[in-house]
């Protein structure tokens, strides 16, 4: 399904990686490995189409993504390091505008429920300029149990969050790949899958324990 | 396509409503920055009448571009600006509401109140109603225009001063057409001309406009 061939990445004048190729397909979760500053977000980032690689494609069901960006966009969603949320508005206003672009129609009822499961009882209609750090989390990983998408992007999915919600967080990214997901995720800790299989890749030149 | 349009639209008129002093310093800057003139310059009404649309069009022009500032960087701090472009909607489509919303909010106040304003200038009715066309048929495409400036210097540091730098010399055939059409009227020549060129200009960067916009966002989100 997601292929990448060859692929190199340029900031500024340093190339990040180059030569880089993987593939993913139905059923199989990524997991992303690097020391800090190896191009873990980058790869992300590019591979959502954010940026432009400098050489290599990145191609979905066998078609660059920069070639069919609606197409893709409606099959794949991306978290990054921002949480991509208004603070001006509150948690359910924020969803309900996140899920009409992302193509879905949900009603109101559907949205307050999915704030409720990622534990925000209580909190759904203050803004969330006023929820803590790991509660902003939980509103933009909200998105997760709404979308259609089978291909999931997420950078650092588990920062901010605490133990309960990163278990439900794992289960809820287990339970994606069990119904033919595919997810990419960048994080410290172990993901654990039940079914399904976990790729590894590693970036960077460090070996482990190494600062 | 329509339902993306209007829900960007809504929530960035939401946004506005929540957070009321970014139109308001827009709008009273307008205010002020007319306001000044006739205190300035003194009580002449002849010269008064002479310099107002000049005076109007510069305060109009600068009014949007202080505005102009907030139109994507808020969006692109937090986040939501990257997610708006990798939505499966048209970045096109998303980009042109968010030029209407900006628009409804730092445009249309000043339309509404120049004629108030007009008054310390002692305009005639007639030369009011020109200047309020003009305004309304100009001041979108200022929006336009600014949105693509705004968008190149996202993220950059002074990024203020440099959209002055880029857009104000875009605004140029805006405010020679606009204040232009007032004058033609009040000297009984007739600004039909005037306007219609304002109209032109307005279609041009109405279809040209978000096709640069979106292509400098997408350089910018990187």
């Amino acid at each position: 399904m997601l292929e990448v061939n060859n692929l190199e990445v340029i900031r500024g004048d340093r190339s990040l990686f180059s030569e880089l190729g993987f593939s993913l397909n139905t059923g199989e979760l990524l997991h992303l490995l690097g020391h800090n500053g190896s191009g873990k977000t980058t790869l992300l980032r590019t591979l959502c189409g954010l940026i432009k690689p400098s050489q290599g494609v990145v191609s979905w069901k066998g078609m660059n993504i920069r070639r069919q960006r609606d197409e893709f966009a409606l099959e794949m969603l991306f978290l990054g390091h921002l949480n991509g949320i208004k603070a001006d508005l509150t948690a359910v206003e924020n969803l309900r505008i996140l899920s009409r672009l992302d193509g879905l129609d949900v009603s109101d009822d559907e949205l307050w429920q999915v704030l409720e499961k990622m534990g925000l009882y209580g909190h759904e209609d203050l803004a969330v300029g006023v929820l803590s750090q790991g509660q902003k989390r939980r509103v933009s990983l909200a998105r997760l149990l709404l979308s259609k998408s089978p291909l999931w992007l997420l950078d650092e999915p588990f920062t901010a969050l605490d133990k309960a919600a990163v278990d439900f967080l794992q289960t809820v990214i287990a339970e994606h790949v069990e119904n033919d997901g595919m997810v990419i995720l960048t994080t410290h800790q172990d993901v654990g899958l039940t079914t399904g299989e976990v790729k590894q890749l590693r970036l960077g030149w460090k070996k482990d324990g190494d600062v | 396509m329509f339902k993306a349009f209007y829900t960007v639209v809504m929530r960035d008129l939401l946004l506005a409503v929540r957070n009321r002093s970014d139109i308001l310093t827009t709008v009273f800057f307008f205010i002020i920055a007319i306001s000044l003139f006739p205190l300035g310059v003194g009580p002449e009404l002849n010269t008064l009448r002479e310099i107002a649309p000049g005076v109007f069009w510069v305060a109009a022009l600068l009014a949007s571009m202080l505005a102009l500032e907030r139109l994507f960087a808020i969006d692109y701090a937090d986040g939501t600006l990257e997610q708006m472009l990798i939505t499966p909607q048209p970045a096109t489509i998303l980009v042109l509401a968010k030029v209407l919303a900006h628009w409804l909010i730092t445009g249309v106040p000043l339309v509404l109140l120049s004629p108030l304003l007009g008054l310390q200038y002692d305009l005639s009715s007639e030369a009011i109603q020109v200047l309020m066309l003009t305004l309304f048929l100009g001041t979108p495409s200022l929006s336009l225009i600014g949105a693509i400036g705004a968008a190149l210097t996202l993220g950059l540091r002074g990024g203020g001063v440099l959209v002055s730098l880029l857009v104000l010399p875009l605004y140029i055939p805006v405010l020679i057409f606009g204040a232009g059409a007032v004058e033609a009227t009040v000297s009984g020549l007739g600004g039909a001309g005037h306007i219609s060129m304002l109209g032109a200009i307005f279609l041009l960067s109405l279809v040209l406009s978000p096709l640069a916009t979106v292509a400098a966002l997408r350089v910018s989100a990187e």
